[in-house]
Parts: structure tokens; sequence; C-alpha cells
């Protein structure tokens, strides 16, 4: 098994880096840490489709001197999709990181267990 | 009369007498009242042994509740120290397994993968042979990425600019500072204003070399990679961030004043609304010609020529106006709420 995840390196690395995001992201109290392991999340995946995408021996795919042959370039739909993932990470890290802004400048602190005991007493 | 009679009954003699007979009669009274009445009722030993019993039991009970409460007490007190402790614990012990668990099983998935530049893998199918091959004669585009999410995929590509467009303004609702009513600097608009002078660099002499320098080149580049998006990599999305990059650089040296000359709310709001609409429409018009047959229009031009490859170009222009309004005003809010 140590030899096929070592001839699928990327991947193998890929998925490394997606299982550290997701602990940071249930370890971490600090909110702006969990927006950091979520974007790790993210490159993890981006890592994981470029690595799909590509074909060894190929080149990327820009066609040069009018060769239009599938066997000349790699996979172009990969790209596209790291594209949007990308787009959407950055949206989203945006929204996350107003609404963590609003939770500091209410309750003056980044723990969520925190903002959770603050809030339920709020609540009550 | 009556007198004489008093007088005769409360003789001695008299007293005696009636004494012995109300005695002797009370005695007889009291005899026919004890033959008469009902017999006693009995004293029951078993009721009360439940009575006692029951006594007992209500001491116990509420002995236990008693005991209870100082359980719920202890168990609040621990609770509250140790056993948040034990708990929290207990909680990273579980999310390690659970991180270690995924990745053991990714791990296995990803054995069982096609191996990584295999030209056989399930990913490379008729799509994306179909992409490869037609591209060129289908978009005029040299760039086959930018071909397929400009063309072929179009409409994913307006919904990843209108992601991005939605994204700044939930952020401008949740982090602009206003004025008030009376259009006067809210109370807030002054903190922030004063935390900005004293947290950002004011008029600093290297930055604002380095910008004068640096924002022009920036901004050309990033011109130079939109307007590049369909003969090169890049396009829309990376030149955008680019010419944000230096519109960003531009702000930090020179303040919000001298960048408030040429980019305001209103800046953004009207350039991203005019190339949202473009490309909504032009794209509108592109699936409409292309889905009844009729010829769009547009020239494709000779690949590999700037201007080829029929809409992709503006489209490009356009995605990158947003981004780069879009990246500014994240900054922008972020740093003091508004621009």
């Amino acid at each position: 098994m140590l030899q096929l995840l070592y001839e699928n390196l990327e991947q193998t690395v890929s998925v490394i880096l997606f299982g550290i995001g997701f602990t940071i992201l249930l370890l971490q109290r600090n909110l702006i840490r969990k927006i950091i392991g979520l974007n790790i999340m993210d490159t993890a995946i981006y890592l994981f489709l470029a690595s799909m995408g590509y074909i060894s021996g190929r080149k990327a795919p820009i066609v040069v001197d009018g060769v239009t042959e599938v066997a000349a370039y790699i996979n172009p739909i990969p790209a596209g999709l790291v594209l949007t993932g990308i787009v959407v990470s950055v949206s989203f890290t945006g929204i996350l990181l107003a609404l963590t802004v609003r939770l500091y400048r209410r309750y003056q602190t980044l723990d969520i267990d925190v903002i959770a005991l603050l809030a339920k007493g709020e609540d009550a | 009369m009556s007198k004489r009679r008093s007088d005769w009954e409360s003789r001695p003699q008299a007293r005696v007498r009636r004494w012995f007979y109300k005695g002797f009669l009370a005695l007889d009274d009291e005899i026919a009242e004890k033959i008469s009445s009902p017999p006693p009722p009995r004293f029951d030993y078993e009721e009360a042994l439940e009575a006692q019993q029951a006594a007992i039991d209500s001491r116990q009970h509420e002995r236990s509740i008693a005991i209870e409460r100082l359980d719920q007490h202890n168990l609040l007190v621990w609770m509250r120290t140790r056993g948040r402790k034990a708990i929290s614990r207990l909680y990273v012990a579980l999310a390690l397994v659970l991180g270690l668990m995924m990745m053991v099983f990714l791990l296995e998935t990803v054995a069982l993968m096609p191996r990584f530049g295999d030209p056989a893998t399930p990913g490379a199918n008729e799509v994306s042979a179909r992409y490869i091959e037609k591209g060129l004669d289908e978009t005029g585009a040299v760039n086959i990425v930018a071909g397929m999410i400009l063309d072929y995929r179009a409409f994913d590509t307006l919904g990843e600019s209108t992601v991005l467009f939605i994204a700044a303004s939930a952020v401008l609702i949740l982090l602009r500072i206003d004025h008030d009513k009376e259009g006067n600097p809210a109370q807030e608009l002054i903190a922030a204003e004063s935390d900005d002078r004293h947290y950002e660099p004011r008029d600093d002499r290297i930055l604002q070399g380095s910008a004068m320098v640096l924002t022009p080149i920036i901004l050309l580049y990033g011109i130079y990679i939109i307007l590049n998006g369909h003969l090169s990599p890049g396009g829309g999305f990376s030149g955008g961030a680019i010419v944000s990059a230096g519109l960003i650089l531009y702000l930090v040296a020179f303040g919000f004043e001298k960048a408030g000359r040429f980019f305001t709310t209103k800046t953004f709001t009207w350039v991203s609304f005019f190339s949202l609409s473009f490309y909504a429409l032009a794209k509108a018009y592109a699936f409409y010609m292309g889905a009844n047959g009729l010829p769009s229009g547009i020239p494709l031009g000779t690949p590999g020529a700037i201007l080829s490859s029929g809409l992709i170009m503006p489209l490009n222009i356009a995605v990158g106006m947003v981004v780069a309004c879009t990246m500014y005003i994240f900054y922008a809010l972020f740093r003091k709420g508004g621009l």
C-alpha cells in the first residue's frame, strides 16, 4: 500500500492536507484558526483536482502551432473546476471573516465557546 | 317560704344525704352509660405501624432528596471544573480519531485511484477530448481552458462572478459604517478613522516611492493578463486579482483620500452592475442564437490574434472588473469599514 501511495504522491499529500484542515476545524476554538483550517481543506481539494487532470508527457491545454490532438494536451476540465473552487473559497472566506469581525466587536473575544456562553446569557 | 326551704336544704344532714345519694346515683348513671354506649374503638396496631412506617419513609425521602441535591451540586461543581477538562479532552481525542480515520479511509481510496499521470485515467474522457479537438474551431480561443469556462461553460462562470458580487455585498452589509441620518459622521466612523490613522502608515516615504514605481507596473500586468486570457494562461479572475492588488498597494501608500478620487462605493456598484449585466446579456444573446441554430454574427477572428475568439475577451474584461472591484472593496471594508 505504501508503494501505491508513493506512486500517487500528490493525491496522498492532498488527502493528508485535507485531514489536517478538518482536524484544525474541529479542534481550534479560535474562529480565525477555524477559517484557516477551512482554507487548508480548500487547498487540498485544488491540489487533488490539479493532480487528477495531469497526464505525464503532455503539455498545458494551450494550442501551439495548430496542433489539436487529444494526445498532445492534458485534461482542461480540472483547471476550470479549480477556478470555480478558488472563487467560491475567496467569497466565503470574505463573508466568514466579516462575520468574525462583527462577533469580535460584540463579544470582544474570538473563542467560539465563550461566544456561545455569552450568547446564551443574552437569551436568558 | 323558699328561704325556709333553702335553709332546710342547706342543713348538714341534708347535705350529707344528698352527697351520699348523688354519689350513689352518679355511680348508677355511669354504669348505665357504660352499658348503653358502644365499646370504645380498639387500638389498631397495624395502622399505627403503618403511620410510623410512613413517617420514617417521608423522613428518608426528605433525606434522599437532600442527598440528591447535594449530589447535583457536586456534579455541577465537577462539571464546571474537572468535568469540563475531561470532556474537552474526550472531545480532542474523538476529533483526532475522527480526523485520522477519515485520513486513513481516504488514503486507502487514493491507493486504488488511477496512477498519477496515467493517460487512461477515467477523467480524460470524451468530454475533454471534444474540448481539445474542437475547442479551437468552435470558440476561436487558443487557451482551451478559457474557451471552456467562457464559452462552453459560460453560465457557470456567470454564477461565479455573481457569487463574488454577492459576497462583496454581504461584507458591505456586515462591515459598512454609515453616516447617521443627518449626514454627520457617526461615532463609530470617527473611531474607525482614528484607529486607521493610528495603525496604518501615513505618508511613508519608502512605501510611497515603491508604490509610485510598482502600481503602474502591477496594473499594466493585470490588464495584460486579462486581455490575453484567451491566448495564454490567465484570464479575468487572475488578472482582476492582480489589478486589485495594485489598487490596494496604492491605497495603502497614499490613503483613502487620494484613492477615493477614483474609487468610491458608487464606482463599485456601477462597475459591478454594468459588468455583470453586460456578461448576462451577451451570453443570453449567444445562447439564444446558438440554441436556435442561427449565426450569432460575432466574428471568431484568426486564432492567436489579440482580437479573436468572439465574446471571450469582452467577457474576460467584465469578469476582471468584477473581481478587481470585489477584492478592493473587501480590503477597504476590513480596514476601515468603508471607502
